[in-house]
């Protein structure tokens, strides 16, 4: 007989359900507003490490809502959170399935240093509170960032990661090459990332604001697309657009929520607190 | 030969790795979130029994082993081969040797059942049932009435293994033996 249930029990979606709300109630209490993008667009996002899922119609679905939360804030709103699903390409396995739920925020006028205090305390109102510790980058991997090669070092701070448990740690201090979508400040990212007992739960930035340093760091990406035979992206006018036309000084960060589901209850993979993982959905 | 792909890995897959046939028992996809996605794989070396753990980035491939396992039938040993039968019908055997036979060697009795896993035709391993049932070649006289808890006695089985046995066990009985722990389990029952 097919096999229609859920993968996760009841219990779990309870879980679920009083995380979301507990994360509502957390944005409410500090004033954070709440936005809805949209899941599909015109285009998608060139980091070569992730792959967007492209639909017949040839547009993308958000492997993140930032490209658009970023276009509310030139746009003069104020520090907005969005709680939805995200979608990418190829990635299934125990800790990622290719649609997740990802709560994002920005924060207007906070910097990386406050924004990591904050997701500490979010982190403390869904999990219950805990002691961060805090390594840098280059310490973890154990190798120069300079003279070795990105493959490598991508091995090894997954290595170096998933051996941080019990702990909740944030990394900080990412190679400049890594910064993302962050501002480079004295020769690294001002990047962080947060491991909870081993799980990366959260990636966050002091946002890059130069219109014209985030379209070259994009074409830089499609010329590593084209290295490696991927597919280039079409770069977002829409977004650069509003680069240009001013993003305010703010920190952003996404964090996985399946993910911070799966540590509350000592689950073992994603597919356990999931009622239809990408198997059975 | 056939490939697999490492978005194809999976529990159970036969694979050749540094040369030996070998099943995947863990494939984990690992990515950091704005890095490069590659899955780290623990395989049993089918030959050794070892456990391997082996990196790949995502989209590397491996070479299929042609490795299947069966159920056959022990029939006899001319001292360097154990020789088996598929149990399928066909009646073709196959002669193993000494490594594929390993530890199950004590474990064989003529007519039982095993899993044979053969890599291009050639039995590279054997596997016992999880019990067997042996006759007690030669041990000390049981000791009739003796209840005292836990005290054993070494027993010769047929296959010559020798095992340690409930002194109440007699030379020519007929003993059930669990073959993962090597342990006396009771007395064969008729």
């Amino acid at each position: 007989m097919t096999d229609w249930r859920p993968s996760c029990t009841l219990d779990v979606l309870a879980t679920r359900a009083d995380m979301l709300a507990e994360t509502r109630s957390f944005f409410a209490a500090r004033e954070v507003m709440e936005v809805q993008t949209a899941a599909l667009a015109a285009h998608g996002v060139t980091d070569p490490a992730i792959e967007s899922m492209r639909t017949a119609d040839g547009r993308y679905l958000q492997t993140s809502p930032e490209f658009q939360m970023k276009r509310l804030l030139a746009a003069g709103a104020p520090s907005i959170y969005q709680v939805g699903p995200v979608f990418r390409a190829g990635e299934a396995g125990r800790w990622h399935n290719p649609e997740f739920t990802m709560i994002e925020w920005y924060r207007v006028g906070l910097d990386g240093e406050a924004l990591m205090r904050e997701v500490a305390d979010l982190v403390d109102a869904l999990l219950g509170p805990s002691d961060y510790d805090r390594r840098a980058y280059v310490d973890l991997v154990g190798v120069p960032v300079d003279s070795t090669p990105e493959d490598e070092l991508d091995l090894r701070i997954s290595d170096a990661i998933a051996k941080l448990k019990p702990a909740r740690v944030f990394v900080t201090e990412y190679p400049a090459p890594q910064a993302a979508l962050a501002r480079i400040e004295g020769g690294v990212a001002s990047r962080f990332e947060l491991v909870v007992d081993g799980v990366e739960v959260a990636n966050g930035y002091h946002e890059l604001r130069d219109a014209d340093e985030l379209r070259r760091r994009m074409l830089r990406d499609n010329a590593l697309r084209r290295e490696q035979g991927l597919a280039e992206i079409p770069l977002d006018e829409a977004f650069l657009a509003a680069h240009a036309h001013g993003l305010p000084d703010c920190a952003g960060v996404a964090v996985g929520f399946d993910r911070l589901v799966a540590l509350k209850l000592g689950a073992e993979s994603l597919a356990a607190v999931m009622p239809f993982p990408v198997e059975r959905a | 030969m056939a490939t697999y792909a490492t978005n194809e890995f999976r529990a159970g897959l036969k694979v050749l790795l540094e040369g030996d046939p070998c099943t995947i028992l863990e494939n984990e996809f690992v990515k950091p979130g704005k890095g490069k996605a590659f899955n780290r794989v623990k395989f049993r070396n089918l030959k050794t029994g070892r456990v391997w753990e082996r990196t790949f980035k995502s989209g590397e491939t491996i070479e299929a082993a042609d490795v299947l396992e069966f159920s056959m039938e022990y029939l006899y040993t001319d001292g360097e081969f154990w020789h088996f039968m598929k149990t399928d019908g066909s009646y073709e055997q196959f002669a193993a040797g000494a490594a594929a036979v390993g530890e199950t060697q004590p474990w064989l009795k003529e007519q039982e059942v095993y899993g044979v896993t053969l890599w291009a035709g050639d039995p590279i391993s054997v596997t016992p049932p999880n019990f067997v049932e042996l006759e007690v070649t030669e041990t000390d006289p049981g000791l009739k009435g003796d209840t005292a808890q836990g005290a054993t006695k070494p027993a010769t089985l047929s296959t010559g293994a020798t095992i340690r046995v409930p002194l109440f066990v007699n030379q020519g009985d007929v003993l059930r033996i669990d073959t993962r722990t090597g342990e006396y389990v009771s007395r064969a029952q008729g």
